[in-house]
């Protein structure tokens, strides 16, 4: 198995100065945006993306020609890229923000020029202040150039971009809470319908919301075709996509594959597998996935085939947990993690992750009672009814019900390792 | 006290960049925690003043968000990453380690205004877990002792400007992904060095 480069190639062959304006260009950068400018049409580019069948790349999967199709017609339009990247497991949009800023630049032009967008925003979560760095210098570079402001590239079009860092909230990658956010209040996902931004987004203006790994993948599409693109990959899950590869693995790290081989696979050739270990548990797509089992590493790595398996590839990030794992303390971290990051709005989640925490805390200190794992899994049907997956929810977004999904998977596949824990009956003959 | 010059015309310019003031209160509350070390309630009359909202909506906007700090922190803001990769990886032995060394517990500071703890949710750095940021300069693939030996190297080099790369170099192992080139631009407070709020300062 061998990586697919197309979003991480000039990173890759220019390590030294791949963030710069010189080596992008030097490369072919900004070519793909002249052409579409000063030939194309929003028309044609709006035709290409849809052709490219690319999926949002955050973690819904929605399909990005879909997405834009749908913005509503209103002189005031905005464009505001997540980068709020906060999933546990995932880092992949840091390397294309830190390593290739010019590449989203490039995207956000383009995507820009197709929705007839002058103003644009980058958000990217507070932590993230070296890969903001970058962003901010391309954004600074492309002004000075003239490929930002007004008459780009020598065309009718203006475009303003500014780079928004976030405060270390998760909930913000939701993207209406990081409109919210964006708007200067507190990040809370806000109620639907509108079910979606390009409706009523940002002050209430018909607003793209996309991914940086999304709109990164605009100029490879643009520079090649929508067809190309679809011909990687497999039907429903079309090309490239760069997984973040973490936990128990000799190899970590992230990788731009094709969609379609198997998790083994990639584990074992990229990953460089697990050191002489088996693989207990895995998690297929960051934080909110339900988890897979050691057995079940021939799953096909496409959006719907872990779907079928009652999960989610989400973010990309696959993290492993190998057989010496404690699980209990695995479910702990990820529950604590979604208790922490809950804003509060919807009483299932805001006292369920709580007590889901507590309650994890107990057991996983000894101090658990018999009734616990009925409780555990009656706090998570209040918050996600019938615990289905894709799950209902009791919630306005989907923080709550993803913080069931690691005590599901653990009752569901890893219950002797709860049980253990748990004080046992005492049988009088 | 309220702002300097210097403060109210960083904050002017950034007010400019949004369609609506109020998108500016995010960065405003950076720039008040750069001068205090957290949000006074000084800078919360001056931000209010600003952007034309009341205090109390600025207050709790400042109290949603973990990065805008409600007391005074230390020179040194340590923050350790205890999610699912970095717990996995051995990261509570970190947290272990960087307590007993400052003393400290969770989001408590020292009485010199030098460190301030802190243990915190997935910072992007899983492929180099267990991870910790030093102001938000992140350092990845580290271990217990490598941990104190970067505490003590603060402690005793007391750096004016934090900077990843120099961190990594000495105290870091395992990274996400290769870095590529070395950076000597970072953070003098515990903010995220960012040009927009002046805060990225180069090492000397």
């Amino acid at each position: 198995m061998k990586e697919t480069i197309l979003l991480t190639k000039h990173m890759r062959e220019n390590p030294e100065d791949s963030h710069s304006l010189k080596s992008y260009e030097k490369n072919g950068g900004y070519k793909t945006v002249k052409k579409v400018l000063k030939s194309g049409s929003p028309e044609e580019v709006l035709e290409e993306i849809k052709d490219s069948n690319i999926r949002g790349r955050g973690g819904a999967g929605f399909p990005t020609g879909v997405k834009w199709g749908f913005l509503a017609a209103d002189e005031e339009r905005y464009l505001v890229i997540n980068g709020d990247e906060s999933e546990p497991g995932t880092f992949k949009d840091r390397i294309l923000l830190e390593r290739d800023p010019h590449q989203l630049i490039e995207g956000m032009i383009i995507t820009c020029f197709a929705a007839n967008i002058s103003k644009a925003f980058v958000y990217i979560r507070g932590e993230y202040a070296k890969p903001a760095r970058r962003v901010q210098s391309a954004v600074e570079q492309a002004y000075e150039k003239g490929y930002l402001g007004k008459n780009i590239f020598g065309s009718s079009m203006n475009l303003d971009i500014v780079v928004h860092l976030g405060a270390g909230a998760y909930i913000c990658g939701e993207e209406t809470a990081l409109l919210n956010s964006l708007e200067g209040r507190r990040g809370e996902p806000r109620l639907k319908p509108p079910f979606f931004p390009a409706v009523k987004g940002l002050y209430n203006k018909p607003t793209l919301v996309n991914n940086v790994e999304t709109i990164s993948s605009v100029p490879w599409i643009m520079s090649n075709s929508g067809k190309d693109y679809s011909n990687l990959g497999v039907e429903g899950s079309t090309g490239t996509r760069i997984f973040s590869l973490s936990g128990h693995i000799n190899n970590p790290g992230n990788y731009e594959i094709e969609m379609g081989s198997s998790f083994g696979e990639f584990v074992d050739t990229l990953g460089k597998g697990v050191k002489n270990k088996a693989i207990k548990a895995y998690i297929p797509g960051g934080a909110s996935a339900p988890w897979l089992r050691g057995d079940q590493l021939d799953v096909k790595m496409t959006i719907d085939d872990v779907a079928n398996e009652g999960s989610m590839l989400g973010s990309g990030a696959v993290v492993m947990m190998d057989e010496d794992t404690n699980l209990v303390l695995a479910a702990k971290s990820l529950v604590s993690f979604f208790a922490h990051e809950s804003c509060g709005q919807c009483t299932p989640c805001r006292e369920g992750t709580t007590w889901l925490e507590n309650i994890l805390e107990r057991v996983a200190s000894g101090r658990g009672r018999m009734s616990d794992i009925d409780l555990l899994l009656d706090v998570c049907d209040n918050i996600s009814p019938g615990l289905t997956w894709p799950p209902k929810m009791t919630t306005i977004c989907p923080l709550g019900p993803s913080a069931t999904a690691s005590i599901v998977s653990l009752m569901k596949d890893f219950r002797s390792e709860v049980e253990i824990l748990l004080p046992r009956k005492v049988v009088i003959s | 006290m309220s702002w300097e010059i210097e403060r109210l015309e960083k904050a002017e310019k950034i007010i400019e960049m949004y369609p609506q003031k109020r998108s500016a209160l995010g960065p405003l509350l950076y720039l008040a925690q750069d001068k205090d070390g957290y949000i006074s309630n000084e800078s919360i009359v001056e931000i209010s003043t600003l952007i034309g909202i009341t205090e109390v909506q600025v207050q709790s906007v400042a109290s949603f968000y973990s990065m805008y700090k409600q007391e005074p922190t230390g020179k040194y803001l340590l923050s350790v990453c205890k999610s699912i990769s970095c717990e996995i990886s051995n990261s509570s032995n970190v947290i272990e380690s960087v307590k007993d060394f400052t003393g400290l517990s969770n989001n408590e500071t020292d009485n010199e205004n030098l460190f301030t703890y802190e243990s915190v949710e997935c910072i992007g750095a899983c492929g180099g877990a267990p991870a910790i940021q030093v102001n938000y300069e992140t350092v990845e693939g580290l271990t217990p002792d490598k941990a104190v030996d970067l505490c003590r190297w603060l402690k005793e080099a007391e750096p004016e400007v934090i900077v990843a790369d120099e961190l990594q170099e000495k105290f870091g192992g395992v990274k996400s992904f290769d870095w590529a080139i070395e950076e000597n631009a970072g953070t003098s407070s515990p903010v995220p060095g960012f040009q927009t709020y002046d805060t990225v300062k180069e090492k000397k």
